[in-house]
């Protein structure tokens, strides 16, 4: 089958954008400003079933259609701040297939009725944010963007802006704040950004992966895409695989792929020939899935991986093998997001530390069980001011349930 | 010299991304081209910045001590910044930094006597399938190294260190 989003796989010169008008690009963009209207273009993406792929699977077109239409400008902001322990997809786009990920920017601005879209990457991806100003400025000189599209009375501008190593600026009004100009800390809500978002003005956020499906949906059709995927999660997603497989690497292939065909198939088995302890499907953030033969054959889409205890996320697969011990995984985890708590809500920056230390005097022998720090990992559980806190519990609390042989110590 | 003076080009450049009542908006590109040349971004240079976009000093402050790309003191011309997050741990990325260490001469957090080199450990950067790996951060950006050996990197070492020599 074809690539619809890793299309440099099968196009090698298509960030070149000659290469990428030649194989039909900018031309769905155009048809959106000059054939359609900017909720006939939301309802298809909402006919077409697309979930946002950065990790909380929310239909794209209803997130559009909770824009308020009575409060203007409006923006659009691009979430490529991909910062997910685990995560590598939306990198390999914008590196790759630059211009598809910038057409679904701009049909995104049209169908929510931005002027302006800010790209807004993680720090150290300092080289793309390079490259795609160059792109943008392309852009701009092909009449692609700037004012008075195609002959119709519609204008856009997209601008990066460089974030500088903060993992909580992937959490949507965390990176509000920070294109302000601020600490990238959550802001407390409602009011939401389709309300109050970028310069307290309405906002759409869209993960970079999300916005690249667009062009393709707009091109083919809302059946098209449905026609991938499962009834739960049309279409197809990348799967960023690590950890103990044979071949890492990003694999795009329709929802209902199951973890074998992932793993086995694509990803080469588990190295040195060991077997599959566990799986956490959404990064450092997941819950631990407790790996038997059965369990490899579970379809990955939304609906289904919650039926074993865990959600799929951003589908950056962590392939965990049976020499490793699951305290030595959460020690690992529960550094990463002590460090990168923001600081602003109590539960979250004194849970984070106390569970690190926690593992830590485990770890060294000074407890022999891990009763108190799964205690502490609940108290946080539905207290934090935003996902990360919440995240930082999954791991633990699951690892501890789920895997106790891994938790005892003479 | 203000950074308005030695850059006005870039200045201008960054300043119009933002609509003109959110200037703060600049901070952050702002902060990256007053560590350009040192690495690093003195105090002058925060007060220049806090004076172009009407905000305080501590304003600035906050966040170069938030976000940690930003430096407020000299330390290594680069700065080795190793991922030993858990994906590229599984990968070897622990055993990687370790064998760094005792071929630098350093620890993590420290500085090769010479100056050249600052070793640092952090969290994810998007590269767990080409593990192990790391990111240099000089003054004038970033580069990625992937699916990296010791050897490679001492090699890396050599090559930045005779750059280095050649620039002086």
């Amino acid at each position: 089958m074809a690539y619809i989003l890793l299309r440099h796989r099968d196009v090698p010169d298509i960030s070149n954008l000659n290469v990428y008008e030649n194989n039909g690009g900018f031309e769905a963009f155009k048809k959106a400003v000059t054939m359609m209207k900017p909720n006939e273009v939301t309802d298809l993406v909402k006919a077409s079933g697309l979930r946002g792929r950065g990790g909380a699977g929310f239909p794209t077109g209803m997130k559009w259609s909770f824009i308020d239409s009575k409060s203007w400008p409006h923006y659009v902001v691009a979430n490529a701040d991909e910062s997910e322990p685990g995560t590598f997809k939306d990198r390999e786009i914008m590196e790759g297939n630059p211009f598809q990920f910038l057409e679904g920017v701009a049909i995104a601005s049209y169908a929510v009725g931005a002027n302006a879209a800010y790209v807004y990457l993680r720090g150290e991806f300092w080289q793309i944010a390079k490259s795609l100003d160059e792109k943008i400025a392309e852009m701009e000189d092909a009449g692609l963007l700037g004012e008075k599209l195609f002959g119709a009375d519609y204008s856009l501008r997209i601008y990066t802006h460089l974030g500088a190593g903060a993992y909580i600026c992937g959490e949507e009004s965390a990176m509000l704040e920070s294109i302000e100009g601020k600490r990238g800390q959550p802001r407390i809500r409602p009011p939401f950004p389709a309300v109050k978002g970028l310069y307290n003005k309405p906002t759409v956020i869209n993960n970079v992966e999300t916005l690249t499906n667009l062009p393709m949906i707009l091109a083919n059709g809302a059946d098209w895409y449905k026609s991938m995927g499962t009834s739960d999660s049309a279409g197809i997603k990348i799967f960023s695989l690590s950890g103990r497989v044979r071949k890492p690497g990003n694999y795009e292939l329709p929802f209902g792929t199951t973890f074998r065909q992932l793993i086995y198939e694509h990803g080469g088995g588990v190295q040195d020939g060991r077997s599959v302890k566990a799986i956490m499907p959404a990064g450092a953030s997941s819950s631990f899935i407790v790996v038997d033969e059965k369990v490899l054959d579970t379809p990955m889409d939304y609906a289904t991986v919650r039926i074993l205890g865990a959600d799929l996320g951003s589908a950056s697969v962590i392939v965990i093998d049976d020499t490793v011990s699951i305290d030595w995984i959460i020690n690992k985890t529960i550094h990463f997001f002590k460090h990168e708590s923001c600081g602003k809500c109590t539960p979250c920056r004194e849970g984070t530390y106390w569970m690190m230390h926690l593992i830590e005097d485990f770890r060294d022998g000074k407890q022999t069980d891990a009763d108190l720090l799964l205690n502490v990992a609940k108290q946080m559980q539905n207290k934090c001011l935003c996902p990360l806190g919440e995240f930082s519990t999954m791991a633990v609390v699951t690892g501890i349930e789920r895997f106790p042989q891994d938790f005892r110590k003479a | 010299m203000s950074l308005a003076k030695k850059y006005p080009k870039e200045v201008k450049q960054i300043l119009a991304k933002y609509p003109l009542e959110y200037k703060r908006s600049a901070v952050m590109p702002l902060l990256y081209l007053a560590q350009r040349e040192e690495g690093y971004i003195t105090k002058d240079a925060m007060q220049d910045i806090a004076d172009t976009l009407e905000i305080s000093l501590t304003d600035v402050g906050t966040i170069i001590g938030f976000y940690t790309l930003y430096h407020d003191k000299k330390e290594g011309k680069y700065r080795m910044q190793v991922c030993t997050d858990l994906p590229c741990a599984l990968r070897g990325a622990d055993q990687f930094m370790e064998s760094l260490c005792a071929n630098l001469g350093i620890k993590v957090g420290e500085t090769t006597p010479d100056g050249l080199i600052t070793l640092e450990a952090v969290t994810c950067l998007a590269a767990c399938d080409r593990a192990p790996m790391f990111q240099i951060q000089s003054g004038n950006g970033l580069k990625y190294y992937e699916d990296m050996t010791v050897d490679k990197t001492m090699e890396l070492v050599d090559t930045l260190k005779k750059s280095s020599a050649e620039m002086k």
